[in-house]
């Protein structure tokens, strides 16, 4: 590829050979040239644009865990909010309507999305109806958040004439579903089928061999499948604006409005007092923690390869 | 099926190891019902192995039940969409009747009178999303091809971490920051320089208040960016390697083996993954509700505060005071879900076109 092949001393002794691979025209080494630089300047390109768009995103990252991390102390997790124009208070009100919301959608939505999860990984290979429920499940997955919330405002909402924690779950449990589904999928498709077929050749039924062979052989990654749809939704604000609604007091009751942790800093971070702003970043500090929790977990798991012991 | 009438057969939870252990002596019901073969086994009765089976409550009417149930959550999946369909268009008949396909054509939005149109969140939408797609697509492919091409292994994982991290994070606290950090940054010192330079466009008009469609569009852009990064880096890695050998051994350089080998067999899983990011950016809410400006106008200036469908929901529904106003913003919501809709199920399409046969995502 140097520009100045060495010469090779031909047989006969009549000078250096000729050939193509050591002959290089004027065109071909700018060919060369050009080739080589613009390989040069695509991955300059392709580094500038990954440092382009790390550093920012690092430098938001940052920022939140910096202001959130300042403005975080233990009133926080004890205390309700605090009246317009008094320092202090928290957002533990918040922390348990986000509690209950949270588990109303989990109870209703986790067994829902794994019994389909068996269904697409252990009875519907290779079935045209199972490719169409996992296409769908797919699409359902890339449906605004703000439409389940106007679903579940629909439904329940506008007949019951109020406002509720009930409501909230149900529009949370619709989006753990799709995701739920797919993760308990690709998380059953991992289990080797010798397993499988071992029990079954015990003369163990299908139904228990789901139960007791496939699912608890990939338990470890479901279950972190579940934190993470249960994360991911645990920071959807849109579908609580007017299910759960938000609520300054405690509230247990599930038919009746409830204060949710991502709600509670939407309405903070738009309000006019510094007191409340520094709640809303304390919030978002809660969140990404959780939230950076769940993805690290799915991920450890993930490159370990936890199924690998079962095969 | 069978549900409501044949309770679960009752085995309790020790069920697997008591007939594990109950097998041995069954041993030689085995050995014969391996030694008889099928000639045997379809003629004369159920071999003792098959009858010790049946009566422990093993037999097809457990299977059956189960699978059934399994079956009817699977189905609920399509029942969830259908559901949303129908109970959207229910709620939204009033606005349906007095408008109708003309709702998405007119540019009116005057609660107060009940005369709605959505001409203008169509308007903001589109041209967030599309500019938000502008700035991000060309990084993302960046980033995507320095992750699956270029980068080195010990920088791999960290860094496909991160992307999957940002992309979990909430929208509402990229709201927070953007309408805390993004906003003032606007407003004094992007905003003016960029009325400075590109000015004479005509597109930076107006007073710039940090709020409104550029300002939207950049924190849209920001979020979609790992979306469809990690999306694209999953379908480049999805090209066969020895495409790329191929096209290495016949003398290219790494970028024509990129553009030859791997961009040209993983195009429409690109086109897909984008479109799969447009989707996420027609339905974001929360963070684009913070920093819009949330005002009905179709302006040309890009300072100027817009609304999206998404977001004059989000504004104004806990507001809307009459049936009228609640239908029309509920038939916004149901263009929404029937955009993202078959936005989603093109992109799906053209992603599972390239990657069948690789592993499910859940992102």
């Amino acid at each position: 590829m140097s520009a100045n092949p060495t010469p090779i001393a031909a047989p006969g002794g009549n000078g250096p050979l000729r050939t193509p691979t050591n002959y290089r025209t004027r065109a071909m080494r700018l060919n060369s040239a050009r080739r080589y630089g613009m390989n040069h300047l695509v991955t300059g390109l392709a580094v500038l644009s990954t440092v382009l768009v790390i550093v920012p995103l690092v430098a938001i990252l940052g920022y939140l865990i910096f202001k959130g991390a300042s403005s975080l102390n233990l009133a926080f997790f004890t205390h309700i909010p605090a009246p317009v124009g008094e320092t202090g208070g928290g957002m533990a009100n918040a922390m348990l309507g986000s509690g209950i919301i949270l588990a109303l959608a989990s109870s209703m939505g986790i067994p829902v999305g794994i019994a389909a999860g068996v269904y697409l990984a252990e009875y519907g290979r290779g079935k045209m109806l199972a490719m169409a429920v996992r296409f769908t499940a797919d699409v359902l997955n890339g449906i605004p958040s703000i439409v389940m919330g106007l679903a579940a405002y629909s439904l329940i909402v506008m007949r019951q004439m109020h406002f509720s924690a009930f409501s909230g779950g149900v529009a949370l449990a619709i989006m753990m579903v799709p995701t739920i589904t797919r993760t308990t999928e690709e998380m059953l498709m991992t289990v080797p089928h010798a397993i499988r077929e071992a029990a079954l050749g015990l003369g163990v039924p299908k139904w228990r061999t789901v139960v007791s062979v496939s699912l608890r052989t990939a338990s470890p990654g479901i279950i972190t499948g579940c934190m993470l749809a249960f994360a991911r939704v645990a920071g959807e604000t849109a579908p609580l604006l007017f299910t759960a609604f938000g609520n300054q007091f405690w509230s247990f009751k599930l038919n009746e409005p409830i204060a949710a942790l991502p709600l509670q800093i939407y309405v903070y971070a738009i309000s006019p007092y510094d007191e409340w702003h520094r709640l809303a970043w304390a919030g978002a500090l809660v969140l990404i923690l959780m939230i950076m929790v769940s993805v690290s977990l799915v991920r450890i798991y993930a490159a370990r390869g936890i199924l690998k012991g079962a095969s | 099926m069978s549900i409501e009438r044949e309770p679960e057969p009752s085995s309790p939870p020790t069920a697997p190891s008591t007939q594990m252990a109950a097998m041995p002596l069954h041993a030689p019901a085995i050995v014969n019902f391996v030694a008889a073969a099928e000639p045997v086994a379809q003629n004369g009765p159920p071999s003792p192995i098959r009858q010790f089976l049946s009566k422990r409550g093993n037999g097809a009417l457990a299977d059956s039940t189960f699978a059934a149930v399994m079956l009817v959550c699977a189905l609920s999946i399509f029942a969830i969409v259908l559901f949303i369909l129908t109970i959207l268009i229910a709620r939204s008949r009033l606005s349906l009747a007095q408008f109708g396909f003309g709702f998405f054509t007119r540019s009116a939005w005057d609660p107060v009178s009940g005369d709605f149109g959505a001409l203008p969140f169509i308007f903001g939408t589109l041209a967030t999303s599309l500019m938000a797609l502008a700035m991000a697509v060309p990084l993302a492919l960046g980033v995507a091809v320095f992750l699956s091409e270029l980068c080195p292994a010990r920088l791999r994982a960290p860094i496909s971490f991160l992307t999957e991290l940002l992309a979990a994070i909430p929208s509402v606290v990229y709201g927070l920051w953007a309408f805390f950090v993004l906003v003032p940054i606007m407003r004094d010192q992007l905003g003016p320089w960029l009325y400075k330079v590109l000015g004479w466009t005509g597109f930076f008009e107006g007073y710039n208040f940090g709020v409104g469609l550029l300002t939207a569009s950049i924190i849209l852009a920001i979020m979609i960016l790992p979306i469809i990064s990690s999306i694209t880096r999953d379908i480049m890695q999805a090209v066969p390697v020895s495409q790329r050998e191929a096209v290495l051994a016949l003398g290219a350089t790494r970028w024509e083996m990129i553009r030859t080998g791997v961009l040209r067999n993983a195009r429409i899983g690109i086109v897909g993954a984008v479109i799969l990011g447009l989707g996420r950016a027609l339905g974001e809410t929360m963070a684009v509700t913070m920093v819009i400006g949330n005002h009905p106008d179709i302006s040309k200036s890009l300072f100027a505060p817009a609304n999206t469908l998404a977001s004059v929901i989000a504004g104004e529904f806990s507001e809307a005071t009459s049936d009228m106003y609640i239908s029309a913003l509920i038939e916004i919501g149901l263009a929404l879900f029937l955009v993202t809709i078959v936005v989603n199920a093109i992109a799906r399409a053209l992603v599972w076109a390239v990657t069948r046969g690789a592993p499910a995502r859940s992102i």
